[in-house]
């Protein structure tokens, strides 16, 4: 069994609680192991970076230097923890005197940052290393029917890493298939949700998410699946102000793909936490209620 | 006679992992303003902006909201046929005005981070409520009151944390973090 080091980070405590329990629920049954981090900090999100960018790179050090004393390769299932964890990484590696300054700090931490292991987004984990014919053979429910946006947002992808295309990408919707849902042709899916502009910027944060829904119910979306806890709340939480501010009427659910892996694999939507929504999920998905593979 | 430094250079000194001025190889091809989410709410395009910080134009930079607009999605990084990474200036025009104490009176931007960064170095963790004081005040009452009501029906339906999260090793932690920037200024 493929072990991991996970980083859930702060969101997934409570706000994504979902993606975390779906995370633990389909992992496990698709055989690979996640360990949570011991005593792992925040990110830094983007503030950080608005400050200081040692501070920054430091506080993602610091898991960075917990999974290596764990000797695990990290996992993060949230896009933001998993791009500042991913470039501490790649930039720490590429420059010593960086990674002597920041070694410094850890040091009152009795840490240490060596550079040898690697960062996933837990995307990636069920794309490359679990592979879609192992999801296939263990569907027992495939989504049959279901039309998905599959939404990468964008730090999942940006800034460039090398081992992903950032303009054409396939995975997620592969994923969908793979489950049996059919991913729509969605021109937004690598558009910006807004992040934290929704609290800072709201006029313009609510605009954007207005493109991304419009885009997403025009296609003939039944659901949007998303793979960051930002995401989902930004799209889901906020479509009654979207309708308030635009006179739109939208009402599209938002859920992690790993609850739709998880319905496809027969876990039960309770088991998934799907019903903590604000955007009912149940037109979508009154299929997937039986609990029992299609006629 | 020494050369002075130019405003383009000094922020292209804030730029992590580049080399020489990267800001003084830009086309203006606007790929970046076509490209960015946000342009349509700037003051100023992300192509003008780079245009007036290479054309010395410190206080219109320096005042505008452009980069408190910028969401961080990286989509004009990618882009840009230059190869400057965009997003990561708008991180350094955002630090350039946050340790100058100077940018536009309205955002809520900069208040925000600064109690994000608080919070961390707090208990190592985010926690929501907290975050909340920095911006729920600055918010028109129809503003307020929607948020009210989302944040009522998140707690009901669990997603809202009663008692903030705290990692266990807090005061390695901070000794940590003291070593990058002295934490007196921040506490």
């Amino acid at each position: 069994m493929k072990k991991y080091a996970y980083f859930p980070g702060c969101s997934l405590e409570k706000m994504a609680l979902s993606y975390h329990v779906s995370t633990m629920e389909t992992t496990s049954r698709l055989g690979v192991e996640l360990q949570e981090l011991e005593d792992w900090n925040c990110c830094g999100a983007t503030a950080y970076f608005h400050i200081d960018e040692l501070l920054a790179y430091t506080l993602s050090a610091r898991n960075l230097a917990l999974a290596e004393k764990e000797n695990l390769d990290l996992v993060a299932p949230c896009a933001a923890c998993y791009k500042n964890s991913y470039f501490t990484n790649e930039y720490l590696k590429e420059d010593p005197d960086l990674a002597e300054h920041i070694n410094f700090a850890l040091e009152e931490d009795n840490l240490k940052f060596s550079g040898n292991i690697s960062v996933h987004h837990l995307i990636e984990i069920f794309v490359n290393d679990i592979g879609f014919e192992e999801i296939k053979s263990k569907v027992t429910n495939p989504l049959e029917g279901l039309k998905v946006a599959a939404y990468y947002g964008c730090q999942i992808l940006r800034p460039k890493k090398e081992h992903l295309t950032v303009e054409e990408p396939v995975f997620f919707e592969e994923l969908m298939k793979s489950i049996g849902a059919t991913p729509i042709d969605f021109a937004e899916r690598l558009r910006c949700c807004s992040a934290a502009l929704i609290i800072t910027n709201r006029h313009a944060a609510l605009s954007m998410v207005r493109n991304i829904l419009h885009n997403a119910i025009s296609s003939g979306a039944d659901i949007i699946a998303t793979a960051c806890p930002m995401c989902q709340v930004n799209l889901e939480c906020y479509q009654k102000q979207v309708n308030q501010e635009f006179g739109t009427d939208y009402s599209i659910p938002v859920l992690y793909f790993t609850q739709l892996v998880g319905l496809a694999l027969g876990i039960s939507p309770k088991q998934l936490r799907i019903g903590s929504e604000l955007v009912s999920t149940t037109p979508a998905l009154s299929f997937a209620k039986r609990g029992s593979p299609n006629p | 006679m020494a050369d002075e430094l130019t405003f383009s250079d000094e922020i292209a000194n804030l730029l992590h992992a580049s080399h020489g001025n990267p800001l003084n190889t830009c086309i203006q091809c606007g790929t970046c303003s076509g490209t960015c989410p946000s342009a349509p709410f700037m003051k100023h395009s992300p192509r003008r902006i780079i245009a007036m910080i290479n054309a010395d134009m410190k206080e219109d930079v320096v005042n505008s909201n452009t980069y408190w607009f910028c969401a961080s999605c990286f989509h004009c990084t990618v882009r840009c046929p230059r190869e400057i990474d965009i997003a990561e200036l708008m991180y350094a025009l955002k630090r350039y005005s946050m340790w100058n104490q100077q940018y536009q009176e309205d955002l809520i931007g900069p208040t925000f981070s600064e109690t994000f960064v608080k919070t961390i170095f707090g208990s190592g963790r985010s926690y929501e409520p907290v975050l909340a004081t920095s911006y729920l005040f600055s918010f028109g009452v129809p503003e307020f009151i929607q948020e009210a009501q989302t944040a009522t029906t998140l707690m009901l339906k669990g997603r809202l944390p009663v008692l903030p999260a705290r990692i266990k090793g807090l005061k390695n932690f901070r000794r940590m973090l003291g070593r990058i920037i002295p934490i007196g200024g921040l506490e």
